[in-house]
């Protein structure tokens, strides 16, 4: 469903400030993956999914979605088959515009805007059936500006503006980091119901080590800007934090100087 | 004030004079939609508006000399705004050129360009009794029923617009540019369109009000733009006055337009009591300052360093004493 042939990418070239981001990463996503990607600061795991979703162009490489080479696409072309949920609850919705505003944009995701009316009344019933399985009470309130809303009803309505035009990819970046431990539950749990009922291939960056064991079917860890353990299946059902932990030191040649920092 | 002054200031004389505010203050509402679409829908501040608006004026004024009907004139004057809209646009997305810096430009080159318009003469006369003008402060009722139907029209259009797919995709891209991209939206494309449209109206407000007064002036449009964002904010202000709980779309752009006629009746008042014209741009630059600080003051009144330092230093005392 996706590949990515040896991309790389290094920002600031040729200064003092030079970041080699993505070093020759490759990458075999087969579809229905759920692949949970993990590693250190730096090492790669939010650049990844940007160079995935065209927020900026590779320096080399290809990347190819559903058999499509997307490489030479900008951001807003790439849409069409990826759905994104972002760190920041704040960046995933349009917070001077209402719900049902906000999902009829994300159903017109990839498609050219007409001049046909924005929402429809037929779209309403929909909207209302999906919001209603949040479990929010955000079915009663499709006319409140976003706003109004709290980050973690906002990052729900990500979930399911990034899902309800189905995607061929649904990336998530550490989509429950800025959540409290509570949201931040029920949002993973919202998130894992959403790829299953949808069968979605997607990526998942965490920085929590439990869950990253705990979800999805496939299992990376990156460091240095490519990735250094793809497990999945049977072997990766069994993991442990410690065994990752020693995993990590081993190919990466170096001890994690702090856990809590790396991978807590 | 002294006496002499008071005396001379008449009742009658202020009644007589509110209608010609009132037409005047429909055409500059007319303009101020245009700084709406940009300024709350596109959030950018285009300052391309100061020359557009002469464009329209002279485009209109130059046609109608040379002998095409007013409307006619009008059509083409709101094609000639969209081009310098469409300028400023791409400058901005095109060149990278930040959208305030972007619209400085198209503004400065504009006054050259409005210049040749009108046969390199900084105003044309347009004489109401030689050409068939659409509206004319001679005749005033006629000018406001003409601009209020104007108003209506642009009003009903710019409801329909923004309802649909591509105008809820521009609302979006000034509400969120990265989830806008992230849906699929062409953010660059829907600044283009909504810079286009801008100036389109604010030309068309331009080419009415030359009409208005019979001549276009190469200078008409300066400080266009500090009228809009007045206009544009009276309405506001008094839009949430009246409806506490927020109020449909064409509810806030019918205010924006009574904005402008706010606008203009509070300056026929100043007139009327004889102060000097030449103080009404500082005077109209305190208000529109003042109101956009509005909302940080407010913010501020509730929270701020101030604010947390004297609690602070409230709770110190007490825990002393």
């Amino acid at each position: 469903m996706l590949e990515l042939k040896s991309v790389c990418k290094t920002f600031n070239a040729g200064t003092i400030n030079e970041k080699k981001a993505l070093q020759n990463l490759s990458l075999h996503l087969k579809p229905g993956d759920f692949v949970t990607v993990i590693g250190g600061n730096g090492a790669g795991k939010s650049t990844m999914l940007n160079a995935i979703a065209g927020v900026w162009p590779v320096d080399s490489g290809s990347i190819i979605i559903d058999g499509v080479d997307v490489t030479g696409q900008p951001e807003h072309k790439r849409a069409a088959y990826i759905g994104r949920v972002f760190q920041d609850p704040m960046m995933g919705t349009a917070p001077n515009m209402q719900i049902e505003e906000n999902l009829a944009l994300a159903l017109r995701r990839g498609k050219s805007r007409t001049l046909r009316w924005g929402v429809t009344n037929a779209e309403r019933e929909q909207y209302r059936e999906l919001l209603s399985t949040l479990g929010l009470g955000l079915e009663d309130r499709l006319t409140a500006k976003v706003g109004l809303l709290s980050g973690g009803q906002r990052q729900a309505l990500t979930l399911l503006m990034a899902s309800m035009q189905k995607p061929k990819l649904l990336l998530l970046d550490e989509h429950t980091a800025a959540l409290d431990p509570a949201t931040a539950a029920k949002v993973l749990e919202l998130s894992d119901r959403i790829v299953k009922e949808n069968n979605l291939t997607a990526m998942m960056i965490t920085h929590n080590m439990k869950d990253a064991i705990l979800h999805g079917t496939r299992l990376i860890m990156m460091h240095e800007g490519h990735i250094i353990l793809d497990v999945e299946g049977e072997e990766k059902a069994k993991l442990t934090k410690h065994e990752l932990m020693d995993k990590f030191a081993q190919v990466a040649g170096t001890q994690i100087e702090s856990d809590q920092i790396l991978l807590s | 004030m002294n006496t002499a002054l008071l005396a001379a200031l008449s009742l009658p004389n202020l009644m007589t004079r509110m209608p010609g505010g009132v037409a005047q203050g429909i055409i500059w509402g007319i303009m101020a939609l245009g700084v709406y679409l940009t300024f709350r829908l596109l959030d950018i501040a285009d300052l391309t508006v100061d020359g557009s608006f002469a464009t329209g004026g002279a485009v209109t004024v130059m046609l109608i000399i040379a002998g095409y009907p007013a409307y006619v004139a009008l059509i083409i004057a709101v094609i000639a705004g969209m081009l310098a809209g469409l300028c400023t646009g791409l400058l901005h997305t095109k060149l990278g050129i930040p959208a305030i810096l972007a619209g400085i430009l198209t503004q400065f080159a504009l006054y050259s360009v409005n210049l040749r318009i009108m046969g390199m003469s900084a105003n044309k006369p347009a004489n109401p009794d030689a050409y068939d003008l659409l509206i004319t402060l001679r005749n005033i009722p006629s000018a406001i029923v003409k601009g209020a139907i104007f108003a209506i029209v642009i009003i009903a259009a710019l409801y329909w617009y923004f309802g649909t797919e591509q105008g809820s995709a521009i609302r979006a891209t000034g509400s969120n540019p990265a989830m806008s991209r992230a849906q699929g939206i062409n953010i660059n494309n829907m600044k283009l369109i909504g810079l286009s449209l801008s100036n389109g109206m604010v030309a068309l407000s331009g080419g009415l009000m030359a009409q208005y007064q019979g001549f276009a002036d190469v200078n008409m449009g300066r400080g266009a733009i500090v009228i809009g964002l007045a206009a544009v904010i009276i309405g506001e202000v008094l839009c949430d006055a009246i409806f506490r709980k927020g109020s449909q779309f064409y509810v806030r752009l019918s205010f924006v337009v009574l904005g402008g006629i706010v606008y203009y009746l509070v300056m026929v008042v100043i007139l009327w009591l004889k102060l000097d014209p030449n103080d009404l741009k500082l005077f109209t630059a305190v208000i529109v300052a003042v109101f956009l600080a509005v909302p940080y003051i407010r913010s501020q009144s509730k929270s701020s360093f101030k604010l947390a330092g004297k609690q602070s230093k409230k709770e110190a005392n007490h825990a002393g004493t």
